[in-house]
């Protein structure tokens, strides 16, 4: 009597979920550039909603212009971006962000003076309705409604196990836990896209199998979309259902993580052929 | 303004002018109640709206009455029962101090069954062995980390046939044919409750026949030598000796302790369960294992309870604090520990001091000790207790002199923890006390101390051999430690009796002994001797890295690792003073005095209980270590003074690696007795 040995512990299989999948994002024919310099040019991709997304390239591909482009930052000269079945039109990163695109940065960017709680709550800041009149008097409507965003932190930090940091200046921190931090900033904003630049940049082996844990969980038990830029390939095959490749601003290649691992462009792009 | 963040310290606890009960009048009744399942609902009769748990979580303290407490329990024992836990199966219990653990083994005791807590943080393969001999068919776990674990043992485990977990967090996907959440198996509890409430009563019923003499707990020991045993303790062991020391410390309901030691340790068991249930006090568990100082100053426990090396924590943080504070502060701290080492234990003891000595340390207690105290969470502890290992006297005579009422004991997971403790007003920081309510204690022949009690465990599981070999005929039990009884009735402990060796020219050799003396300076974290059966005394030496550390950076002196700085010329010749200290204090002993260190290293590496070299209550496993350094040890006998080792390690991820070093070895001076100023030996 082994009731565990044939215990599997898989999702459903992956082809039912991606069938039934929506499409949040779609970015046709994008193009950007900076002067003479082309940073993107003319890519095409899309996100569903519930997968991890990643995109990699070998540095200056263009990664972090495609994140700033779709967190509003960057404005493309040419091509549409399609937000939940909408064409977007111009606009600032926190009209963006109102719309529930979260976003970490490469370069940790806390506020370091800061506690880690203030640093997640400061993610609430967008979803606050009291005006500042209320929340300067902090009687009745306001007090309640910091108590409600307080408790959506407080599960915040249960989820990230920073529970020990929780009044500790972010400026004390490690660095993996800043990163922590950060993550658990943009997750203050409950976003539809949480979009990762280079989540584990930096990290010792221990913290970014810490950070890859929790990058799972937020997809699996928030149902966030995420979009993530990595350059270690191991965390990029094993986290993500879909990945795309850019090299010198054009997409190279697009799809399932082990697809992309046999593409020869790939490989060249990565091994450096001449161009 | 937070309002989550307000303390609520003591919420509920002690309300003004706080009733104390004459000794033993809460815990006389429960005499009638003789399991922990009856004591429950005594429990929720009585003190009904008192507090009897509280976990930190989401940053605030959640609580739970007595009364909500068994309404808990009892649903989820139905729970249980309906999953088809029967009668003497063996439910493992695997995670840290949460209340619903703790619950869950009251709810596996009303139905019959065994809770055996096993240590969460130990290795898969030692693990699965516990699991595999305990023959467990149910586990409640705390998360996945565990729910995995144990899901890749279960070969070992054939008798495992559900998992109950607390945290559902990542275990979605799993197939859930074997696993639950514990909120769905209260859940369908509550649920049949409802449908039949005549339920409730057949549950108590089902308990109401069981007796103190049925096995009420599992509890592997943590093996210092061998295979772990399964300790068999009845609820009449665990609820007498609960009971007595209740009585012994007037520990009554209002007490609040904090859940923070492994569950798997008769300590916790006893002072988180036992007595907590016995006395109807209240157990406070921490948010996580990283904020239980933080806890601590927010609960401020009554009744505290830590390993020595948890005071020795807390003062080398103190200690290094005061090192990096203002002039004044430091000028301040030193002053008036100077008067509280003159006056703090005296007053502690009863003993007459003079009006100005007590206004004098009245000041201190303002100025220093007071916050100090309270930045330990120890502002309202009544009694405190040490055990499992020495305690270093300065650390003890420390925190006594601050007004903290700390005392050592000595027991045993055989002995359901008591054996011998120390009355208040009669401590002596080299003797473990008198013995507890009830024991009985004598001395073998051969050294070794041996007691009969109320608590002496019913016998190890599946190991008549064993039980045969500790336990005699008509109660002993062998302790396996060595000591005596000194002339105030109160016990000395010098080693494991099967430690004490003896040097070729015939001096005793205990080197539990030495390692103590060492280990009692700051810089020293473990140090393991050795010389039996040798003509001289050898010792490694691990250089405690908080305190050496500190010391590093007010000296500028730069290192990357744990190794580069033991290897450090300045780090030698610090250790080779307190090594020089040690052999000073040997000489003057007459029994020990030919067991002076003669070589030391400092060891390149940590020792650690993730590569076997320590118990996972951080004792030192002499044996092991004498195997896997056996070059370093052949270099401490062969003269030479410097040895290359390479030393497999294991990561905390379960990789596997390696480090290399050259590790220097010194050789020390021996004293005479007496040496300057004392009259020349016999």
């Amino acid at each position: 009597m082994n009731a565990f040995a044939l215990d599997t512990t898989t999702a459903p299989s992956d082809e039912t979920v991606k069938a039934e999948r929506e499409l949040l994002l779609r970015v046709d024919n994008v193009s950007l550039s900076f002067g003479g310099v082309k940073a993107i040019t003319n890519i095409s991709f899309d996100i569903q909603k519930g997968e991890i997304r990643a995109i990699i390239g070998p540095n200056g591909a263009g990664k972090t212009s495609m994140l700033n482009v779709i967190n509003g930052f960057y404005h493309p000269q040419e091509g549409t971006i399609t937000w939940q079945g909408q064409v977007r039109r111009k606009m600032k990163p926190y009209e963006a962000a109102s719309q529930g695109i979260a976003r970490t940065f490469q370069n940790v960017a806390l506020f370091k003076g800061m506690t880690t709680l203030d640093n997640i709550m400061s993610g609430r800041s967008l979803k606050m309705h009291r005006n500042f009149f209320w929340q300067m008097l902090w009687r009745g409507p306001a007090e309640k409604e910091e108590i409600e965003h307080r408790r959506k932190v407080e599960d915040i930090i249960d989820f990230l196990e920073i529970q020990a940091i929780r009044k500790t200046p972010v400026g004390r921190l490690s660095y993996g836990l800043q990163k922590r931090v950060e993550l658990g900033r943009a997750l203050a904003m409950e976003p539809d896209l949480l979009l990762l630049d280079e989540p584990m940049a930096g990290m010792n082996l221990e913290e970014k199998e810490d950070m890859s844990r929790f990058i799972l969980d937020v997809n699996q038990e928030f149902g966030t979309t995420i979009a993530l830029i990595e350059h270690d390939m191991g965390v990029v095959m094993d986290l993500s259902d879909r990945v795309v490749v850019l090299d010198y601003g054009k997409k190279i290649a697009d799809g399932p993580p082990e697809e992309v691992q046999a593409n020869q462009d790939v490989i060249d792009a990565y091994l450096g052929v001449s161009h | 303004m937070e309002p989550f963040a307000r303390v609520q310290s003591g919420a509920g606890a002690a309300p003004e002018g706080k009733k104390r009960h004459m000794a033993g009048s809460a815990s006389a009744s429960p005499r009638g109640e003789d399991t922990f399942p009856k004591i429950l609902l005594r429990n929720a009769k009585v003190f009904g709206t008192r507090t009897a748990f509280r976990e930190k979580d989401f940053g605030i303290w959640q609580s739970w009455t007595w009364s909500e407490v068994c309404e808990e329990i009892r649903a989820f024992s139905i729970g249980l029962k309906s999953l088809g836990l029967q009668a003497g199966d063996k439910v493992a219990i695997v995670g840290a101090n949460r209340p619903r653990l703790y619950w869950s083994m009251v709810a596996a005791q009303a139905l019959g069954a065994v809770p055996v807590p096993v240590y969460a943080d130990s290795v898969a393969e030692e693990m699965a062995y516990v699991l595999g001999h305990a023959e467990v068919a149910f586990a409640v776990v705390q998360d996945q980390e565990q729910v995995d674990k144990l899901i890749s043992m279960a070969e070992d485990v054939p008798s495992l046939k559900q998992i109950v977990y607390d945290e559902p967090r990542g275990l979605r996907d799993y197939e859930h044919e074997h696993l639950h959440d514990f909120a769905s198996v209260q859940a369908e509890g509550k649920a049949l409750l409802e449908k039949t409430p005549s339920l409730a009563g057949e549950w108590e019923e089902g308990f109401s026949g069981g007796k103190g003499a049925d096995i009420a707990v599992m509890l592997y020991t943590s093996g210092t030598t061998g295979r772990p045993k399964g300790v068999m303790l009845s609820f009449d062991n665990l609820v007498v000796s609960a009971i007595n020391g209740n009585v012994f410390d007037r520990l009554d309901e209002t007490e609040e302790v904090l859940a923070y030691l492994p569950m798997a340790w008769i300590g916790d068991h006893v002072f988180s369960l036992a007595q907590a249930f016995t006395a109807g006090y209240c157990v406070n568990c921490p948010e996580s294992m990283d904020t239980i100082d933080t806890d601590r100053r927010e609960i401020a426990p009554t009744y505290f309870f830590a390993p020595p090396r948890v005071f020795e924590t807390m003062l080398t943080n103190i200690m290094v604090r005061m090192e990096d504070a203002g002039k004044t502060k430091r000028r301040m701290f030193d002053y008036f520990m100077g008067v509280a080492r003159k006056v703090g234990e005296k007053i502690l003891n009863g003993e007459s001091v003079s009006l100005g000595d007590r206004l004098l340390y009245a000041l201190g207690e303002f100025c220093v000790y007071g916050p100090l105290k309270n930045r330990m969470g120890l502002t309202r502890m009544k009694v405190g207790y040490t055990a499992g290992e020495a305690i270093g006297p300065e650390i003890f005579r420390f925190f006594r002199s601050l007004g903290l009422n700390l005392k050592q004991l000595y027991g045993q997971t055989e002995a359901s923890v008591y054996i011998t403790l120390q009355p208040d007003g009669e401590i002596f920081g080299d003797t473990v006390g008198k013995p507890a309510p009830d024991v009985e204690l004598k001395i073998a022949d051969n050294g070794e101390v041996m007691y009969r009690s109320p608590g002496v465990f019913v016998g190890y599981f599946k190991n008549d051999q064993a039980t045969a070999e500790t336990k005699t005929p008509d109660g002993w039990v062998h302790t396996g430690d060595a000591g005596i009884i000194a002339d105030n009735g109160h016990l000395k402990i010098i080693d494991r009796a099967k430690d004490v060796g003896k040097l070729t020219d015939g001096s005793l050799f205990a080197p539990k002994y030495i390692e103590n003396k060492l280990k009692f300076f700051p810089n020293i974290k473990e140090a393991v001797a050795f010389g039996h059966e040798r003509d001289r005394v050898g010792v490694f030496i691990n250089i405690d890295l908080t305190a050496v550390g500190s010391w590093a950076e007010r000296n500028n002196v730069n290192y990357a690792s744990y190794q580069e700085l033991a290897a450090n010329p300045d780090v030698y010749r610090m250790i080779e003073e307190h090594v020089d200290q040690v052999n000073r204090d040997l000489a003057n002993e007459p029994m020990m005095a030919g067991a002076q260190i003669r070589r030391f290293l400092v060891l390149h590496k940590e020792l650690d209980a993730d590569d076997g070299e320590l118990t996972r209550t951080q004792k030192v496993r002499r044996s092991f270590i004498a195997e896997r350094y056996a070059p370093l040890i052949e270099a401490l006998y062969d003269g030479s003074a410097t040895k290359h080792v390479r030393t497999e390690v294991t990561f905390e991820d379960g990789r596997k690696g390696a480090i290399e070093a050259t590790v220097e070895i010194r050789d020390m001076p021996v004293h005479v007795a007496g040496e300057g100023f004392q009259e020349a030996a016999e």
